[in-house]
């Protein structure tokens, strides 16, 4: 029972690397604030859940794992609020959301006219 | 094993020197401001590596999420304050010359103690005390009892910053922010409780286990920013409650002092806290250090005096 959680664990930690990896590609590669943030939120809330589950499993008793998990729910609440503030001031400011059609336009417009 | 853990401690001790460089010499002062939140961060993280976790709590907490937040909002109001001119009028030579010796100089008197500290440090001294002080944790029994008249400083020093600040000028209103939603009042709201869940429990355990004043005063103090930035604690911009705000600032120094003096008088030493009477004493300037701590951090958000 005890090698099948340590091997949960390891799993669940490993694959909540992955997703904070993902995450911060996409915070680095994405091309306008809306895409860094649906990157960094979306593979940081599920990368954390998973981080915390996995550590949740190694926990010595219920206690340590329930504040293990609160730490993943507070998260949860502060970054949903936080992305959608960042989000809202974004547009509020004016940035347009990049989209592929515009950016498709402007390689059109490039192209020399035939 | 030990590789990996000398490898990671290695990587920690280069993110650290990068880090520390980039904000002090990034020319975008916002990237400045980020770096040096991460530096904190990572700061906090090489307490941990050092087995110092009342540290890093204060240090993740007031280094990196006060701090920051203060360097934040006080960019947002510098003019242009996202600009690139970050070093307006370049240091003179001389100064400069002297800031490299004098930090060459205290790098090296730094070096020296640390080969000439007492090994192996005074964990023993302290064991041997530790029942006299009446915690059974050994930083709260050093912060509070051992070695208090530090700990007095410290919280002297904090007033004399929230004094430096306010003599700047009148308080600023929070800036209204540039959307309706009600996403950061209702943060401030929904996570309240939890604001003054942990404080207590910090304050509680800090008998015990680490906790103790700093990190709950810093984690109370954040609820209280929070508030402060969603402009839900109007109160203190309120020249009625002005008396109040400034004698709960003063609390915990007032009762500090009150107990140093006490102690005076009944054993003779400055501080001394009589063994029958320790628990009850430090508890209660715990509880009126971390108010205390966590109005100031909030007094130095409003970034001048209020009510004038």
């Amino acid at each position: 029972m005890t090698e099948w959680l340590s091997v949960a664990s390891h799993v669940l930690v490993v694959a909540g690397i992955f997703f904070f990896l993902a995450g911060s590609l996409g915070l680095v590669r994405f091309t306008d604030v809306y895409g860094r943030l649906h990157a960094l939120t979306k593979a940081d809330n599920l990368g954390l859940g998973l981080l915390c589950t996995g550590l949740a499993l190694q926990a010595s008793g219920l206690a340590e794992a329930a504040k293990i998990m609160l730490v993943w729910v507070l998260v949860l609440v502060a970054s949903g609020i936080g992305a959608t503030l960042v989000a809202s001031t974004a547009a509020a400011c004016g940035i347009r959301p990049w989209l592929k059609r515009a950016s498709a336009e402007r390689e059109a417009a490039k192209r020399p006219a035939e | 094993m030990t590789a990996l853990t000398v490898g990671f401690d290695l990587l920690l001790s280069a993110a650290l020197l990068w880090l520390a460089w980039q904000a002090l010499f990034l020319p975008l002062r916002f990237a400045a401001v980020v770096h040096f939140m991460a530096f904190n961060l990572l700061m906090a993280l090489v307490w941990v590596r050092l087995e110092a976790p009342d540290v890093a709590l204060a240090e993740a907490a007031i280094g990196a999420g006060v701090t920051g937040a203060l360097l934040l909002t006080a960019l947002g109001r510098l003019p242009g304050g996202g600009s690139r001119r970050a070093h307006p009028r370049r240091w003179h030579r001389y100064w400069r010359y002297l800031a490299i010796f004098s930090a060459f100089v205290s790098a090296v008197w730094l070096a020296w103690s640390v080969q000439h500290l007492p090994r192996p440090g005074l964990t023993t001294e302290i064991m041997a005390a530790l029942d006299t002080t009446g915690v059974s944790h050994a930083v709260t029994a050093v912060l509070l009892n051992i070695r208090a008249i530090d700990t007095l400083l410290e919280v002297a020093v904090m007033l004399g910053a929230v004094m430096l600040v306010w003599s700047l000028g009148p308080a600023l209103r929070p800036f209204a922010p540039a959307t309706a939603l009600p996403g950061l009042p209702a943060l401030s709201r929904l996570l309240h409780p939890l604001f003054l869940l942990v404080p207590t429990y910090l304050l509680w355990r800090g008998a015990h286990a680490p906790g103790g004043a700093f990190p709950a005063g810093a984690v109370l103090g954040a609820g209280g920013i929070l508030l402060l930035l969603a402009d839900g604690v109007s109160w203190m911009q309120q020249p009625r409650y002005n008396l109040l705000l400034r004698l709960l600032l003063i609390a915990g120094l007032a009762l500090f002092v009150v107990v140093g003096l006490g102690g005076l008088l009944l054993t003779g030493t400055f501080l001394a806290i009589p063994q029958a009477q320790a628990k009850a004493v430090i508890l209660a300037v715990e509880v009126a250090t971390a108010l205390s701590i966590a109005l100031m951090l909030m007094a130095l958000y409003l970034y001048g005096e209020p009510g004038r």
